[in-house]
């Protein structure tokens, strides 16, 4: 129970729109969201097809706990084949529409084919239809937003919409949703506007009910949310300073990626960090920071909401962008900032601002000007490439003008929405791109953190920190402190931390609420919503179970175990300053053991005997 | 003693907890569109402001209603809907200067907040203290306490 049990399923070459009943017998296997649409991802298309094309399909999937009270029940997930990545995409996001999907009756959207012409998909509890979105094309995220909402005359409406750029055909598009949440990595976006869908308008009156045991559901729940509360990170850190408190803790450890990865620590850090967001400007007086906001149901509460000065650079004469609007996160401030060498927080979040407003993902847009700048500084991109850009590190104004740039579709824009991947082949650097599969890395250096670079090189989507963040136990000490520069017990705990992370996923809750909960707090929420015998146990073993399913898909798609490995520079240029001083990823040495672990080849292919054991086709 | 819900906006992130809790109570599903408790999101301010009844003393919606379905409960100082008298007529609706009576689609009776009985479980859900159940003849205090805090020139406040 907790699921609608009911899935609907959007033609979008035909029109036509139908519902069936959710496979029982999946549900029980693959759990929800991330899992549950994974499979009926395998199952339905065929890995290797063109990601643009209409071969491929988009699923929108909440999670059994999604809706309900439980702290974070707001997630919901977009999984598809991803064109910056071409294997799995599932990108995962809090807001408000995957609670509302849930509570206009849905577990599923399954979207197939193309549309022939822009069209939006509106849901108000049973009724669903695809409606014209002629008038919207073209334009971006936040426009969308105040049109359908006038539009349709709901203020309540929720809205996940596609901007300029995944029209464009840049390959890290994301889909926005509630304005500044993000479903944001592998370019879901640009699937989305490759299927000529502009946006999906949801409003829900349903609620979500039939839960198995109400009682013991609500003590579970209220057990979690007093762990979350007496946690110093999800208590305090979190809240006080969203994921930014990060910022000057993993520069410290030497861990803080820097001008492309050359350098792994970076004199601005503190200008750019959590704390910075609290203090007060020279200009106005007011911090950076106005409040912190929470997605659906969670008790944690991460979300920034910040405004820009008002007499920065980068919004003179521009009022748009003079209100309060969703602030820095760790990631995109690394990517932006340190990542480039420039500390301008007011730069920084002006760029955030952007790509919220226009879809794309600040991790990538933010890795991809890195290795433009490297290029530029090394003399294989000209100020003619660049269409008259000074493209140095640390050039705030470049920074702003590339993200103005990737918004438009205009000028080397064309060139930043390939990614960096793309875009250092294209000018002869490719060992210049920082990324595993395609996908850049976020903001922990492999050098200083051992065991993250083993997840980067075997991550199902590519270098990604939310597949299996071991950054928790090598940095933070959660659940037990690891020694970040040791290679050794790393291929276990990437194992335990990314089979964890899928079953987390999987669920309907964040990720984040893993700093104070095991599946230990996890389990009795689920096992009291759904009912069936969901043990810690099983939820580790379905999310192994998806991990497989993950691979398999990748495999299919033409992934080989020379895909498992992190850029070259990483692996031989040693760190040059901070704790990890002489070190280089030791990822090669790791993933012999990680293989073996999972009860994979040496080709990294799951074995008859370990898809049996979990019971894989 | 009597008590009063106090609502803190400054310290509300926006989390609808408050709003699950009650429609789970009181509809049996977590169900925001059902709640007698509404979280107003302004985006441009960055604010977010929980607001229910406020249980007037002489209730607009009491006096409007044509068939007495509103009465007080003496114990907790809440006016409530009795459902089986309420016609759904929605002139409360329009009665109240608050827009705090709300018709619910699906019983055809109109819902408001009657603090659970003297037990209110947004206060319950809660994350920050934003909602609170305090002594009706104290609601200020909190208020009061911030600001001599605030303005306490022994301590270095920021
Ligand atoms: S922890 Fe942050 S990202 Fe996760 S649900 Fe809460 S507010 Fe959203």
């Amino acid at each position: 129970m907790s699921w609608t049990g009911k899935v609907l399923r959007i033609n979008l070459t035909a029109g036509e729109i139908t519902t069936e009943a959710l496979n029982e017998e999946w549900k029980n296997d693959y759990l929800g969201s991330r899992g549950l649409a994974t499979k009926y991802l395998s199952e339905e298309i065929d890995p290797a097809c063109d990601p643009l094309s209409a071969e491929n399909k988009m699923i929108m999937a909440t999670g059994p706990l999604t809706g309900t009270m439980a702290s974070t029940g707001g997630r919901y997930v977009v999984v598809t084949k991803g064109p910056l990545t071409n294997c799995i995409a599932c990108s995962n996001s809090g807001g408000f529409i995957g609670a509302e999907m849930k509570s206009a009756g849905w577990d599923m959207i399954i979207f197939e084919g193309k549309s022939p012409t822009p069209v939006y998909l509106y849901i108000e509890n049973d009724k669903a239809e695809l409606l014209p979105a002629d008038e919207i094309w073209g334009t971006s995220v936040w426009h969308t937003d105040e049109w359908l909402h006038a539009k349709h005359q709901d203020p309540l409406l929720r809205i996940a919409a596609v901007g300029r750029p995944a029209e464009n055909g840049c390959l890290y598009a994301g889909i926005i949703n509630d304005l500044h949440r993000a479903a944001g990595r592998s370019g879901v976006g640009t699937v989305m506007a490759s299927k000529n869908l502009k946006a999906v308008a949801v409003r829900g009156t349903l609620g979500v009910g039939n839960i198995a045991d109400p009682a013991g559901f609500m003590k579970a729940v209220n057990d979690g949310k007093a762990v979350l509360a007496e946690n110093p990170v999800t208590g305090q850190g979190l809240p006080a300073y969203g994921t930014q408190v990060l910022m000057n803790v993993i520069n410290e450890i030497g861990a803080l990626p820097t001008n492309n990865m050359k350098e792994v620590q970076f004199d601005g850090a503190h200008a750019i960090s959590g704390e910075a967001m609290h203090e007060p400007r020279k200009s106005d007086g007011r911090p950076n920071l106005t409040t912190n906001a929470a997605c659906f149901g969670c008790t944690i509460a991460c979300g920034r909401i910040s405004t820009i000065d008002q007499g920065h650079f980068s919004v003179k004469n521009k009022s748009k962008y003079w209100g309060n609007s969703g602030g820095l996160e760790y990631e995109a401030a690394w990517a932006l900032g340190a990542d480039n060498g420039v500390d301008d927080l007011d730069a920084l979040t002006y760029c955030n601002f952007i790509c919220n407003e226009e879809g794309f993902d600040p991790i990538t847009f933010g890795a991809t000007v890195a290795a433009a700048m490297e290029m530029y500084e090394d003399g294989n991109l000209s100020k003619e490439q660049t269409g008259g850009i000074d493209f140095s590190f640390g050039s705030a104004e470049a920074l702003t003008q590339a993200v103005d740039l990737v918004a438009s579709g205009e000028g080397f824009g064309v060139d930043l929405a390939l990614g960096s991947k793309r875009l250092c082949e294209k000018y002869g650097r490719p060992e210049l791109s920082m990324s595993v599969k395609g996908l850049e890395f976020p903001a922990y250096d492999p050098r200083g953190i051992q065991g993250i670079g083993l997840n980067y090189a075997t991550s199902n989507r590519g270098a990604c920190h939310v597949r299996g963040y071991t950054v928790a136990s090598e940095v933070l000490g959660i659940p037990e402190k690891t020694d970040p520069l040791t290679a050794e017990g790393k291929p276990a705990l990437v194992k335990a931390f990314q089979d964890a992370t899928a079953a987390v996923d999987s669920a309907g809750i964040c990720l984040f609420t893993t700093f104070a909960w095991s599946l230990d707090n996890i389990a009795p929420q689920v096992e009291a919503a759904c009912g069936g015998g969901w043990s810690p146990e099983r939820l580790a073993e379905t999310g192994e179970r998806i991990w497989n399913m993950e691979r398999d898909f990748n495999l299919k798609a033409g992934f080989t175990r020379a895909d498992d490995n992190l850029p070259e520079r990483l692996r031989t240029e040693a760190a040059k300053t901070g704790p990890a001083k002489g070190l280089v990823s030791k990822v090669e040495e790791m993933l012999p053991e990680y293989y073996e672990l999972r009860g994979w080849d040496s080709d990294g292919v799951p074995t008859a005997e370990t898809r049996k054991r979990l019971g894989l086709s | 003693m009597q008590k009063s819900l106090v609502i803190n906006p400054d310290k509300c992130t926006g989390c609808l907890q408050c709003e699950l809790a009650c429609s789970y109570e009181n509809e049996g599903v977590f169900n925001p569109s059902k709640s007698r408790i509404k979280v107003f999101t302004f985006h441009q301010e960055g604010r977010f402001v929980p607001y229910t009844c406020t249980q007037c003393s002489e209730a607009w919606c009491q006096q409007a209603c044509p068939v007495n379905a509103i009465t007080l409960n003496l114990q907790t100082g809440a006016k409530e809907v009795n459902e089986s008298s309420c016609v759904g007529c929605k002139v409360c609706t329009i009665a109240c200067p608050f827009g705090t009576v709300n018709y619910n689609h699906s019983s055809g009776k109109v819902i408001k907040c009657d603090l659970c009985g003297g037990n209110p479980k947004c206060v319950e859900a809660c994350p920050t203290q934003a909602i609170t159940y305090v002594d009706a003849d104290q609601t200020g205090l909190e208020k009061m306490r911030q600001w001599a805090t605030e303005t306490d020139n022994n301590t270095a406040t920021a």
